[in-house]
């Protein structure tokens, strides 16, 4: 019985809940591995918030060039029917609503889908929030992608956030290593979990109540790494 | 006749006054106007406000102009990266004010610098401490805060082609906060790969109309601040305190 996915399979398991023809921007970090798990049956238009539509992937080393990078700073490639536009326009389309997903980190998400991703308020960290809060506000759907706990096994999904926000109720769906969970009107619902943790489990390594015991399925992934 | 090109790089920049807000072109490092820059340090226009999506990599280029000391504050979205050790440096020792402003609002904020609007409302940091202090309106049952035009005196810019009115492309994903940056500055100084005669650049694809640029110096062979950082170079040459 799997009790945890790598952070592969969770990027896979995101990746399923991409429809066909939807225009996606991914957040730096873990949320670009999601890019490598599309269904082959479907056309995605990767959005780069430096003023990028229809990005590929990563070049091969001898095709590298630094005036083609992603939002992470990565050099990318384009695709066949690809543009390129300036930052304002970039932005405009965020806010604008015309970005169908967006995948983020988190270090907290609420109850009430507040999302905690720039800043753990330190004295001594230099405040960085690049694009995150247009996204967060922007994006019709806001997927987090994250470990369920902290690597000191603190709460990621809270009543409230502790961390300064990145957005308001803003969150739709969380994929951990462990469960898929939506935040619904009446709070966050399991939609699915995997079979090695029970719902008393969850529950009890979760710092919100979730509700969805006798209707969630079992949360599966292929072996991708 | 009009003719906006500049010889030399030293010239571009010598219209820069101490003071001056700078828009400076680039997105990590792509799009960055290196040499403009290392011009403004030789230049030494000091107490300088700069805005750019980051704070600057290594020891070249805008980490090399706050390196200098010419800089007072950093507007920016994004100051935290793997090489930014020297503004990351000179924040923790309080020798620089930080703006730290959402990507989408710098932008627009530019925008409308450069568009004659005065101000506009975005839903971007609401329920956020950047929201702080900001007027509020709603619109469609959603909460906006206002923002501010970012109005500046200079604009350094990175393009691909150029020509004597200032007409511009740009290469790739280096367009970024070009285009935006040539509206909104009093002087819009650009230095470009190659200068080409008037109408080579088809006018389907100008992407800045040179009513936008003021001065045009051509830099045939930009340095790539990727390669500099990597080989740990240093501007000035020997200026590591």
């Amino acid at each position: 019985m799997t009790d945890k996915l790598s952070r592969r399979q969770v990027a896979w398991r995101l990746a399923q809940d991409i429809e066909d023809g939807n225009y996606v921007n991914l957040g730096i970090g873990m949320p670009e591995l999601v890019a490598n798990y599309i269904p082959d049956d479907r056309e995605i238009v990767f959005h780069s918030e430096n003023g990028i539509l229809g990005m590929g992937c990563e070049p091969r080393a001898n095709k590298v060039d630094y005036d083609l990078i992603n939002a992470g700073k990565k050099p990318v490639t384009m695709l066949p029917g690809g543009a390129f536009f300036h930052h304002a326009d970039s932005f405009g389309m965020i806010r604008g609503g015309h970005i169908d997903v967006c995948v983020l980190g988190a270090f907290q998400v609420s109850a009430v889908g507040d999302l905690a991703n720039w800043s753990t308020g330190g004295p001594d960290a230099v405040p960085a929030v690049g694009g995150a809060m247009d996204l967060a506000v922007g994006a019709r759907k806001v997927l987090v992608m994250t470990d369920h706990n902290t690597k000191k096994g603190d709460f990621k999904i809270v009543d409230d956030c502790s961390y300064p926000l990145t957005g308001a109720g803003v969150v739709n769906t969380v994929f951990t290593d462990i469960a898929v969970i939506d935040i619904l009107e009446g709070g966050p619902n399991v939609r699915e979990k995997v079979a090695g943790v029970s719902f008393d489990e969850l529950q009890s390594r979760t710092g919100t109540e979730l509700a969805g015991a006798d209707t969630c399925s079992e949360l599966l992934a292929p072996d991708v790494g | 006749m009009i003719d906006k090109i500049i010889e030399n790089l030293a010239e571009s920049v010598s219209v820069i006054e101490d003071g001056a807000v700078v828009l400076i072109s680039g997105f990590g490092e792509s799009g960055n106007p290196t040499e403009l820059v290392h011009a403004l340090i030789d230049h030494g226009a000091r107490d300088l406000t700069l805005v750019n999506n980051n704070a600057g990599n290594g020891h070249v280029g805008l980490a090399a102009l706050l390196e200098s000391g010419q800089v007072r504050k950093m507007i920016c979205s994004f100051p935290r990266s793997s090489h930014s050790e020297v503004f990351d440096t000179m924040y923790v020792g309080g020798r620089i004010e930080l703006e730290v402003v959402p990507q989408g609002t710098l932008a627009e904020r530019i925008r409308a610098a450069g568009a004659g609007i005065g101000g506009f409302y975005t839903r971007t940091t609401i329920g956020t401490p950047l929201a702080d202090g900001k007027e509020r309106r709603i619109y469609n049952g959603e909460e906006y805060v206002l923002e501010d035009p970012l109005y500046a005196d200079v604009a350094l810019v990175k393009a691909n082609l150029a020509d004597r009115w200032g007409n511009l492309t740009y290469r790739l994903a280096a367009r970024n906060f070009g285009p935006i940056m040539c509206t909104a500055a009093k002087t819009t100084i650009v230095q470009a790969r190659q200068i080409v005669d008037l109408g080579e650049i088809p006018p389907e694809q100008v992407v800045t109309p040179g009513i936008y640029v003021d001065r045009v110096v051509e830099v045939a062979n930009p340095g790539s601040e990727r390669e500099m950082i990597e080989n740990d170079v240093h501007y000035p040459a020997g200026g590591a305190e």
